[in-house]
């Protein structure tokens, strides 16, 4: 691949919002293993269309996110595909913590205390991202938890899988709409207690190729091809001459 | 499974609402709430709002993450993305409820089914004009509950839908722990076997 035209490394427990434009392709790595990634995914044009879990889910019949795997809107439109992927599995039903469930597993670490190392909640970081984009908690959907596995036995209970993520996997999502990304690395909100570890993950971003009619995630299902209908129509029609 | 010990005659308030139609209500806090499937496998898709405060709402995934779970079953607490608990549900002769399919949407419908689907029904357009009614908008529509739909999930992640566990007569029912607002879609959907591809009616009673 080119190099990268934005490169960034987040530390353990940062965050960031930005538009990314339509076809480029936005690559997360876990620098260290066991990273998280929470985030959020807006049309930057049109905010109250976002990224939505069920449709994901049930459009693809799938409990998880790998290769191959679009992230669907609530418009039956596409807002990302993922055209890499070296994890594997990757969360999007748990949400995040919230300051109860850090205060309760890894107790408290003020600001005062130390500094930027403090103990920060994923509600805290998204809320905070949001609101810099004249949003907030009406906005707020169940997010994408990437490097993160949790699995359900057949009664439904969710159990934690950890190490899911290696040192260097990476997972590359093509945005397929112009979209607001917020994200933020706290842990998974199922992860261990014992202690707060913070993990950084390298985002980049490039030019993206155009997509083939032998692309992988247009192919994966049939539902897939017809948000791919739906968002090339949605452009079409929007394009000034 | 448990059943409820409270008497039908005794509700307080009774309503039907026909398929493919929406109903909200203000529920106040320690009232009880049920809905009753009167005719069986009916999907009542439902949002609950803290009473004058829209922006405090349901959160499915907080929901799941506080109780571990991803089904919804008599003990299981509604959370709301603060944290509060909304209601909990304290009998259900169903057994599972779903919190992961969403609601259909016309839009959703022309993905999952085919692109000449959009004029269909969907339980999206009932949501907007509850929500428009109770001063809110389109951003006030999360991810819902689906009382009475089954949607299974395995252990090696596969996510379908399926017949759902619920028959005629099978209720679930919740208690209020603040003042809520519930709104139901009761699904129109007609393309899969959420409704058992009929659309029957619910009804809601409140004690």
């Amino acid at each position: 691949m080119n190099q990268p035209i934005y490169k960034t490394e987040l530390s353990g427990a940062g965050m960031w919002s930005k538009i990314i434009g339509r076809g480029k392709v936005m690559k997360l790595t876990d620098l260290e293993g066991g990273a998280n990634v929470g985030m959020m995914l807006y049309n930057a044009n049109e905010r109250t269309e976002r990224y939505s879990m069920p449709d994901t889910l049930k459009g693809q019949q799938v409990f998880y996110l790998r290769q191959g795997i679009c992230l669907h809107t609530d418009m039956g439109r596409l807002i990302g595909s993922i055209i890499r992927d070296s994890v594997g599995w990757h969360d999007t039903v748990c949400g995040t913590s919230d300051a109860d469930d850090v205060k309760a597993k890894y107790g408290e670490l003020s600001y005062q205390k130390a500094h930027n190392e403090w103990f920060r909640s994923g509600k805290d970081c998204f809320l905070i991202e949001l609101a810099k984009w004249g949003m907030g908690e009406k906005d707020w959907m169940p997010n994408v938890n990437f490097f993160s596995k949790a699995v359900t036995d057949d009664t439904g209970a969710l159990g934690y899988v950890p190490k899911n993520s290696k040192p260097g996997d990476s997972v590359s999502v093509r945005l397929e709409i112009d979209a607001l990304v917020v994200m933020n690395t706290c842990q998974h909100p199922l992860a261990p207690g014992g202690g707060y570890v913070s993990t950084p993950v390298l985002l980049e971003v490039f030019e993206g190729d155009a997509i083939s009619d032998n692309d992988e995630c247009l192919n994966s299902h049939p539902e897939n091809s017809r948000a791919f209908r739906n968002t090339h129509d949605y452009h079409e029609l929007k394009q000034s001459l | 499974m448990k059943e409820s010990d409270q008497n039908i005659e005794s509700a307080g308030y009774r309503s039907v609402i026909g398929a493919g139609d929406y109903w909200w209500k203000e529920i106040k806090a320690g009232e009880i709430f049920r809905i009753h499937d009167l005719e069986g496998n009916q999907a009542a898709d439902t949002l609950f709002y803290r009473a004058g405060e829209l922006s405090e709402r349901y959160s499915a995934s907080d929901t799941i993450r506080k109780q571990g779970g991803l089904y919804l079953t008599t003990g299981s607490k509604l959370i709301s993305n603060r944290g509060n608990v909304l209601l909990e549900i304290i009998a259900d002769t169903c057994g599972r409820h779903d919190t992961v399919g969403g609601a259909c949407s016309r839009e959703s419908n022309t993905m999952r089914y085919a692109l000449d689907k959009e004029p269909m029904h969907a339980c999206r357009d009932s949501f907007i004009r509850g929500v428009q009614e109770m001063g809110g908008g389109i951003v006030d529509i999360t991810c819902n509950i689906n009382f009475f739909m089954n949607v299974p999930v395995t252990p090696a992640g596969e996510l379908s839908f399926a017949d759902g566990f619920s028959a005629p007569g099978r209720y679930v029912e919740m208690r209020a722990e603040m003042d809520v607002i519930a709104l139901i879609s009761n699904c129109p959907q007609l393309n899969n076997p959420c409704n058992g591809w009929n659309p029957t009616p619910v009804e809601v009673l409140v004690w």
